[in-house]
C-alpha cells in the first residue's frame, strides 16, 4: 500500500503538470485554429436565427 | 393532460403504459418485501405515482394519432412542463429554505412534535428540492430547448424525453419524502438511498443518449458551445453519482446500505462528488443556459466565441482537483489539500472569463438592461457567478479556510451562488422561454417580473451580507483567546451572536419566496391567457381532445 501510495503521488507530481499544461495548448490551439474561425463565427451568430423550425430531410408536412 | 399524451404516438403510448406498469410491479415489490421498514413506505409513493400516470395515459390513450407534419415542428411539451415543474419545485424548495431559516432563528418553531418537521430531515429538503428539484427541472427543461433550436432537429422521438423528465422527477420525490421519514445515507447532496440511485442512473443514462441521438440528426455542422455545457452536465454528473454511491444495501427489503467507502476515502469521495456537484450541476449546466438565452435575448451574440470554448475546458479540467478544499486541516494528506487549493485559484481564470464574456456581450446594450428586467436577471446571475467564484477561490486558500470552515461564511457563498447566480439565470431564462413557448408576445405582466427582479435582489444581498457578518462574528468568537491561553467566548455565546442575523437571513429569504411566488403567478397567467386565446381562436369551447391538432408544438 505504501508503495502504490508513493508511486501515485510522485506521478501526480511529475507527470499531472505536462500532461495538464499539454492539454491546455491543445485547447488553445483548438480555439484559435485559423481553419475553425468561420465554424465559431457561423456558431456564435446562428443563435440569433430567428427562424424556429428544424431543418427537415424528411417529406415536408403541410405547413411547410 | 390528453393533450400531451395526444402528442405520442400510439406505440409510444403502448411503451409508456408498459414501463409504468413494471414501475408500479417495482413500487408494489418495494411495498411488501419492505414491509416494517421504510422502504414499504418508498414503494407506495412508487405504487401511487406509477398508477397515477398509467390512468392519465389511458385517458388520452384513444385521442388521435399526431400527424407527420409533427416532424416539421420542434417537439417542445416536455420542456413546457418541466417549466412549470421548476416553478412548482422553487415555490416549495424554496418554501421549505424559509422554514429551516425559521427554525435557526426561533427553534421553539418545531410546532408539531414530530420527527419530520425537524430541522434534520427538513433541511435536506431545502437543499435536494431547491438543487435537484427547481435546478434539475430547469435544466432540463432549457436543454431540450436549446438542444433542439442550436442543433436544428427535432428530439427524436416522443417517449424519452418523458421518462427523462418524469422518471427524473419521480426520483425526487422518493428523495424528498424519505428524508421526511429518516431516510438517508448522510452524504451530503447525495442523501437518497441506493434504490433512488439506480433509479437515477437509469434515467440520467436516457438523458444521455437522448441528447447523443439529437445530436446525431443534428443539421448544424457545429455543435453549439452550450450544448457542451449541458452535456458535460450530464456526463459528469452520471459519473459523480455512480462513484459516489457505491454501496451495498443492508438486504433487497432495507433502505439503509453501506457505502464501500470508509474514513478518509470516504470523505475524498464524497467531496470530490459535493464540488463537482456544485460544478456541473449548478455551475456547467447554468452555463450552457447563459450561453443560449443571455445572447438570445440581448441580441447579440456572445462576445468571444472563442473564449467561451477555452473557458468550458478550463472548467471541465480544473474543477476536477478542487474538491479536496473541503477537507482542509483533516487527515487527508496534506499534498492532496495543496493540490486542492492550487487548482481552486486556478479555477478563477475561467470562472472570470465565463462571467467577463457575459458581460462583455452586454457592453453596449446597457439602455437593453436598464429596461428589460429579464435581461436584468441574467446581468446580475454573471456579476454574482463572478463574485461568488471570486470568493471560493479565496475560502480555498488554507488559511482562510480555517477561518469560513464550519461557519456561516460557508452559508453565505453558497447563496450568493444559489440565489444570485442559479437561480437569477434561471429566472431570467424561463421569462425569456415561457412566452416562446406559450408563443406570446410577452409574459402576462412585465410588471410583476420587474416586481421579482428587486424582490431577488434585495432577498439575495440581505441573505448574504447577514451569512458574511454572522460567519466571519462566528469564525472569530472561535479564535479568540483570553490572556489566560483560553477561549474567550465558549460555543454558546457564539450561537446566541447569531440570533440577529439569523432572524435577517429569515427575512432576506422571505423576500426571495415571495418573488418566487410572484413569478409562479406570472408564468400561470401566461399560460393560462395562450390558453384562453386557442380556446378563443377555434371559436367555441371545444373538448380538449381536439387540441390534439396542436400538440406537436
Ligand atoms: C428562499 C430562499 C432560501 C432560503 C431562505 C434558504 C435557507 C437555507 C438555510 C436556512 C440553510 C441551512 C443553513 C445551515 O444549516 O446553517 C440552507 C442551506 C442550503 N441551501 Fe438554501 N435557502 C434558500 C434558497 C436556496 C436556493 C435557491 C438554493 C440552490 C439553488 C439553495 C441551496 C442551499 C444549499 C446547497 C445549502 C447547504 C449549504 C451548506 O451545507 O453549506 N438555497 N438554505
Ligand atoms: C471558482 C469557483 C468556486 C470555488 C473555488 C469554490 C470554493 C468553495 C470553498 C472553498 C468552499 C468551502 C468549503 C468548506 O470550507 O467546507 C465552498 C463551499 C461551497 N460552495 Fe463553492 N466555490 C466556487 C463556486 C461556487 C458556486 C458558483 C457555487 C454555487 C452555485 C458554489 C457552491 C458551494 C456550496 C453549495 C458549498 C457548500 C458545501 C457544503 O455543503 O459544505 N460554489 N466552495
Amino acid at each position: 500500500m505504501e508503495i502504490a501510495h508513493d508511486v501515485v503521488v510522485a506521478f501526480s507530481k511529475s507527470w499531472g503538470l505536462f500532461y495538464l499544461v499539454g492539454f491546455s495548448l491543445c485547447v488553445v490551439a483548438y480555439a484559435y485554429w485559423p481553419g475553425n474561425r468561420k465554424a465559431f463565427t457561423r456558431a456564435k451568430m446562428s443563435v440569433l436565427d430567428t427562424d424556429d423550425r428544424p431543418l427537415g430531410d424528411r417529406p415536408l408536412g403541410p405547413e411547410a | 393532460m390528453v393533450r400531451l399524451v395526444s402528442g405520442m404516438t400510439v406505440t409510444e403510448r403502448q411503451i409508456a403504459l408498459v414501463v409504468l406498469l413494471a414501475l408500479s410491479l417495482i413500487g408494489l415489490a418495494m411495498a411488501a418485501g419492505g414491509r416494517g421498514d421504510p422502504m414499504g413506505a418508498q414503494g407506495f409513493v412508487v405504487l401511487v405515482f406509477s398508477v397515477g400516470l398509467a390512468f392519465a395515459v389511458m385517458a388520452g390513450y384513444y385521442a388521435p394519432e399526431p400527424d407527420e407534419s409533427r416532424l416539421t415542428r420542434y417537439y417542445d411539451d416536455p420542456t413546457k412542463v418541466g417549466i412549470v415543474l421548476t416553478v412548482i419545485w422553487a415555490v416549495v424548495g424554496m418554501a421549505v429554505g424559509v422554514w429551516v431559516a425559521s427554525l435557526l432563528a426561533w427553534p421553539e418553531l418545531t410546532f408539531v412534535d414530530q420527527a419530520w418537521a425537524s430541522f434534520g430531515r427538513l433541511r435536506p429538503v431545502h437543499t435536494s428540492g431547491v438543487i435537484f428539484g427547481f435546478g434539475g427541472n430547469a435544466l432540463i427543461a432549457t436543454s431540450f430547448h436549446v438542444l433542439q433550436r442550436t442543433s436544428r432537429a427535432r428530439l427524436p422521438d416522443q417517449f424519452t424525453p418523458w421518462f427523462v423528465l418524469i422518471g427524473y422527477n419521480l426520483f425526487c420525490i422518493v428523495a424528498a419524502s424519505g428524508y421526511l421519514m429518516g431516510i438517508t445515507q448522510s452524504k451530503e447532496y447525495a442523501e437518497p438511498e441506493w434504490y433512488a440511485d439506480i433509479w437515477l442512473v437509469i434515467v440520467w443514462v436516457v438523458y444521455f443518449l437522448l441528447y447523443l441521438r439529437t445530436l446525431a440528426r443534428r443539421k448544424e455542422p457545429h455543435i453549439y458551445v452550450a450544448n457542451w455545457y449541458y452535456m458535460a452536465f450530464i456526463l459528469v454528473v452520471a459519473v459523480l453519482h455512480i462513484v459516489n454511491n457505491l454501496a451495498v444495501p443492508v438486504s433487497w427489503g432495507h433502505a439503509k446500505s453501506y457505502s464501500l467507502f470508509s474514513g478518509v476515502q470516504d470523505a475524498m469521495t464524497e467531496w470530490w462528488y459535493g464540488h463537482n456537484a456544485v460544478a456541473f450541476f449548478l455551475t456547467s449546466g447554468f452555463l450552457g443556459m447563459m450561453y443560449y438565452y443571455l445572447p438570445k435575448r440581448a441580441g447579440r451574440p456572445i462576445f468571444s466565441y472563442r473564449l467561451s470554448i477555452i473557458s468550458f475546458w478550463g472548467i471541465t479540467f480544473f474543477y476536477m482537483w478542487a474538491g479536496s478544499h473541503h477537507l482542509h486541516y483533516t487527515a487527508l494528506p496534506q499534498w492532496v489539500q495543496t493540490l486542492g487549493m492550487s487548482f481552486s485559484i486556478m479555477l478563477l481564470v475561467p470562472s472570470w472569463a465565463s462571467a467577463g464574456n457575459a458581460l462583455a456581450t452586454l457592453n453596449g446594450a446597457w439602455h437593453k438592461v436598464r429596461d428589460d428586467a429579464v435581461l436584468r436577471f441574467m446581468m446580475v446571475a454573471a456579476v454574482f457567478y463572478g463574485l461568488s467564484t471570486f470568493e471560493g477561490s479565496f475560502m480555498a486558500i488554507r488559511p482562510v479556510n480555517s477561518l469560513s470552515h464550519y461557519t456561516d461564511w460557508t452559508v453565505g457563498h453558497v447563496h450568493a451562488g444559489a440565489l444570485g447566480w442559479v437561480a437569477m439565470i434561471t429566472f431570467g431564462s424561463l421569462y425569456a422561454l415561457v412566452p416562446w413557448m406559450w408563443k406570446r408576445e410577452t409574459m402576462y405582466s412585465p410588471k410583476l417580473i420587474e416586481v421579482h427582479f428587486w424582490l431577488a435582489l434585495a432577498g439575495t444581498i440581505v441573505y448574504v451580507f447577514a451569512m458574511w457578518n454572522s460567519g466571519i462574528i462566528q469564525g472569530l468568537m472561535w479564535r479568540t483567546y483570553n490572556d489566560g491561553g483560553t477561549l474567550a467566548y465558549s460555543f454558546l455565546d457564539s450561537v446566541e451572536a447569531m440570533h440577529p442575523y439569523y432572524i435577517a437571513r429569515a427575512f432576506g429569504g422571505l423576500l426571495f419566496l415571495s418573488g418566487a411566488v410572484v413569478c409562479a403567478s406570472n408564468v400561470w397567467l401566461t399560460i393560462r391567457a395562450a390558453q384562453r386565446e386557442r380556446r378563443g381562436e377555434t371559436g367555441t369551447d371545444v373538448p380538449i381532445v381536439a387540441g390534439a391538432m396542436q400538440a406537436g408544438e
